[in-house]
């Protein structure tokens, strides 16, 4: 199956939009400025639906199949979110206004905030960050301003887990700082004595994911925290996982300094192919006066006045790293997770938690004698399995993700954690029913069956997906990355 | 449970499968004082509930369908095809994800294929990424992807005064760990002035277009100059004026970023938006950002993937261009769907009523006793005018009047106390425009 591209169905003169007449005196255009050629498209309405609805049939997605890519949380986005961000007073409203004008968007704003510091245990929290690796860098940022602030220049190293997401490096040297790679241990948790042996003066902090990469609690926690501060570091936490914790335990009681929480994941905002998403951080009260802003603020009505109403502003915290986008953070996707954790309430995020990890148990059970589990333990929301099949050495991870499609399946997350070989990564979630997770687990079995017996067709999959298997080596060594006519 | 299908029955069906009694034997890893903490939340709401109370926040906002809005300043109210909406929220776009696996996401691979090359089209450039989180954080990644073109040996960044203000903070935000300096906004000057500051320690200077002020920058030779010191030209641009006027790239820019909000995408109180960013095939193993290019499938036929990933966190780790992992795919879908829709004929109207209903506001405003239209140069849909009284009270004023008034420009340009920046769209009708100049006058009486 392919679809022509918007400019091949293009044809002179088609236009899909209708513009108001001019209904002011012409002004003079500046010739000298003025462009000649704006090589765009031309298409009429009815070709442009057909062209991205049929688009849209290329696409696997929450709502058309289940999708258990790990570490992404690919949960069923309520239509109740869409519905409350699209109210007009919420999209149409300029981040200009002045505050009385948009007291709605920042009480919102304010109330989240007093959420996640509850779901989370942190002092405050900033809902700047776009993203979870926005939300990361915010984290580093802040980790550096505190020591400076402190007069302490010496620390230039951040320690980074093998098993952690590539963001998490990446973010501590957007900050300027070494990253010193930490061993994990035979059962999948920090190395105890390895994190000791580069724990010294120059450690401004550690990155940690708990559960970490490989659905794994890291059992030392308050140990690993604690050896951390006793070096004169901070813990972040990468809040990747929090599907697995949410309404269970609070981040801030294990010990982390910083985290960010993905609302995209945990609290249910659509991923939308790759975004928006949003990445609020939230910190100790050590922390607070460094947080990203502006960030939402109520100011009680005064007492003499018993009958107003309480203002909320903005404010930036008196020592913030500064902002890391223009206005207030992802506003329409904070109000879809607000949405969200008004609805379920304490007893519902802790059913998610507690779901999103029965699920995942019941998973590896049902796959771990057939594909090898390199940790073997009670996993958390996620587990991770090698697509090294014995007696089926000719086929490799990507071909079982391949064949995944044919039975109508998006693959796990492949080849990470970088620490177990032909990793498949697998996350349910909580939103899943057991018959989904049923017939998941017969087709990897199947799959397995089939890898060892007719490891062509392994090799050869997908065979119902709208196309075969793409060559990713052309497209990076010829790179075509627009069209041209 | 709301969205959670477990019966009973399923339940102890799962839990004897595991081998544990119950769910909460799962969770034994977690240190004992920290887990089954307590949870202060408000009661949960039923759905109903949530949409009432929502739609109650909601209605405590001033929104721009009851109020007749000339505020821009970064965030514009253009006109949106209906058909923006009805595919951005077909959920095989909107609930799906990065498309790791490309033979089950051609829809969303295709679409950014087609987005990247609308930007391209749009810029005058040769390479467009899959956009970033908004057009500050593609300005903040541009200055540095110039600093890794100069192997970080050229540490000054030569930044126009006339760059939106929360751009030039982001900036500042994303280098305090780097090394960079970035100087030239200190106070008012203009391109010719920046031109002198750019030297051999110079990695890049950043102008925009139209500028924070409104004003349409002539950018002939600038390329040269800067080029002649071996540093970058990153060029701002709004990409509605790009309909009308000559695309950055025909002038030599090395990067051409901007915020691409007004490409379809509501106002949404500042966000989601998304920052496409553009640049020169030379440069893009240094460009941050996802990547969709072309390939073909096993039998041959056409087909889009993720490419150029080397360049990327989840391969190089420290060593990536940013730690991006994600783009704005939906935004960037509605901006593609919104220049399809326009297409040629369409966003070159739409820019040149913006462009003479700008001008027609600043005629009529500028024959009001007290008020001085202080724009010079050509503008395009923005411009500066001097007022009689603080910005803040004016505001307050047109309140009463139903008007969102414009941006208050003396907390960025002290020099600049007392004028407003006003914007006026293709959205802005002559009714409208002639309302806003009588009420202008007698506020000012």
């Amino acid at each position: 199956m392919t679809e022509p591209l918007i400019f091949e169905i293009s044809r002179p003169g088609r236009c899909a939009a209708s513009l108001p007449e001019c209904d002011v005196p012409q002004a003079a255009l500046p010739k000298n400025l003025v462009r000649d050629e704006l090589p765009l498209p031309e298409v009429s309405e009815l070709d442009l639906v057909r062209h991205y609805v049929r688009l849209s049939h290329m696409n696997h997605a929450v709502d058309t199949g289940f999708y258990p890519l790990g570490s992404c949380t690919m949960k069923y986005n309520p239509k109740m979110n869409e519905v409350a961000a699209r109210l007009p007073g919420f999209t149409a409203v300029h981040p200009y206004q002045s505050q009385f004008t948009v007291q709605g968007c920042l009480q919102l704003m304010f109330e989240l905030q007093e959420c996640l510091k509850a779901i989370s245990g942190f002092a405050a929290v900033s809902l700047q960050p776009a993203a979870g690796a926005h939300g990361e860098f915010a984290g580093m940022l802040m980790i550096r301003a505190y020591h400076l602030d402190r007069g302490d220049t010496g620390r230039t190293k951040v320690l980074v887990p093998d098993s952690a997401h590539g963001t998490n490096p990446a973010s501590t040297a957007m900050c300027g700082y070494e990253v010193v790679e930490i061993r994990s241990d035979a059962r999948g948790n920090v190395d105890l004595d390895d994190l000791r042996a580069h724990c010294d003066e120059h450690v401004a902090g550690m990155m940690l994911t708990n559960p970490n990469t490989l659905g794994l609690f890291d059992e030392h926690i308050l140990e690993i925290a604690d050896i951390v501060h006793s070096c004169g570091g901070l813990l972040y936490g990468d809040g990747a996982n929090l599907n697995a914790i949410v309404g269970v335990a609070k981040p801030a009681e294990l010990g982390f300094d910083v985290m960010h929480f993905n609302l995209h994941k945990t609290f249910s905002t659509p991923h939308g192919g790759g975004g928006p998403g949003a990445g609020p951080v939230g910190v100790t009260d050590a922390l607070a006066d460094f947080l990203p802003g502006p960030i939402a603020g109520m100011w009680p009505a005064s007492s003499d006045s018993p009958d107003d109403e309480p203002e909320y502003g903005l404010y930036m915290p008196p020592k913030s790293i500064g902002r890391l986008k223009s206005f207030y953070g992802n506003f329409g996707v904070l109000v879809r997770a607000y949405a969200y954790i008004r609805h379920l309430g304490a007893e519902g995020l802790r059913r998610v938690a507690e779901h999103a990890v029965l699920n995942a148990n019941y998973l590896r059970v049902r796959l771990q004698d057939t594909y090898p589990l390199p940790y073997r333990r009670v996993c958390m929301h996620e587990f991770v399995l090698s697509g090294r099949l014995p007696g089926a050495e000719g086929v490799r991870t990507i071909d079982i993700a391949k064949r995944l499609m044919d039975f109508g399946f998006h693959p796990p997350t492949i080849y990470f954690p970088l620490i177990v070989p032909e990793a498949l990564m697998i996350e349910p979630t909580e939103t899943e029913s057991l018959e989904t997770l049923d017939a998941f687990a017969d087709a990897m079995l199947r799959i397995a069956e089939e890898a060892r017996t007719e490891p062509d067709t392994l090799h050869n999959a997908p065979f119902t997906a709208p196309l075969r298997r793409l060559d990713d080596v052309r497209a990076a060594r010829e790179p075509k990355l627009r069209w041209q006519p | 449970m709301p969205y959670i299908p477990h019966s009973d029955a399923d339940r102890a069906a799962m839990l004897k499968a595991i081998g544990v009694e119950r769910i909460e034997d799962l969770f034994s890893d977690i240190p004992a004082k920290a887990r089954y903490a307590e949870f202060r939340l408000p009661e949960p709401l039923s759905e109903a509930e949530v949409l009432d109370y929502l739609g109650a926040l909601a209605q405590l906002n001033a929104d721009l369908n009851s109020f007749i809005c000339f505020l821009g300043a970064g965030a514009y109210r253009h006109f949106i095809p209906s058909v923006v909406d009805h595919i951005v929220s077909r959920s095989e776009f909107y609930t799906a994800y990065t498309p790791y696996q490309p033979e089950i996401s051609q829809g969303t691979l295709q679409a950014i294929f087609e987005y990247q090359s609308l930007i391209c089209a749009l810029t005058g450039m040769e390479v467009a990424n899959a956009s970033h989180y908004d057009g500050a954080t593609a300005v903040a990644e541009a200055v540095v992807m110039a600093y890794n073109v100069q192997r970080k040996k050229r540490t000054k960044v030569v930044m126009s005064p006339y760059v939106h203000p929360e751009y030039r903070a982001t900036a500042r935000t994303y280098v305090q760990g780097l090394g960079i300096q970035i100087v030239g906004d200190e106070h008012r000057q203009d391109t010719a002035a920046l031109l002198d500051m750019v030297d051999e320690e110079t990695a890049c200077l950043v102008t925009q277009t139209p500028n924070f002020l409104g004003e349409v920058e002539d950018l002939d030779g600038i390329a040269d100059r800067v080029h002649a010191k071996g540093a970058l030209w990153v060029v701002v641009a709004d990409p509605i004026a790009l309909g009308l006027f000559k695309a950055p790239g025909d002038y030599g820019a090395d990067i051409v970023v901007g915020e691409g909000q007004p490409l379809g995408n509501p106002i949404n109180f500042g966000g989601p938006y998304l920052g496409f960013f553009a640049t020169r095939e030379r440069f893009v193993h240094k460009m941050a950002g996802r990547l969709v290019g072309e390939t073909v499938d096993a039998e041959g036929k056409r087909g889009f993937v993720l490419t150029l990933s080397a360049r990327e966190q989840h391969i190089r780790r420290e060593r990536a261009t940013s730690n991006i992992c994600s783009n704005e795919a939906l935004n960037a879908l509605a901006a593609a769907v919104f220049l399809s829709a326009l297409g040629k004929c369409g966003l070159r109207r739409m820019a040149e009523l913006c462009y003479h209903k700008a001008h027609y506001a600043a005629q009529v405003i500028s024959k009001i006793r007290g008020f001085k239209v202080a724009t010079k140069k050509p503008f395009f849909k923005e411009f500066v005018v001097q007022c009689p009284m603080p910005v803040a009270d004016l505001n307050d004023a047109l309140l009463e009047y139903g008007i969102i008034g414009g941006y208050d420009l003396a907390g960025d340009y002290p020099d600049l106390d007392k004028h407003m920046l006003l914007c006026v769209t293709e959205r802005n009708s002559r009714e409208e425009i002639d309302y806003l100049a009588e009420s202008l006058r007698e506020v000012a009486q």
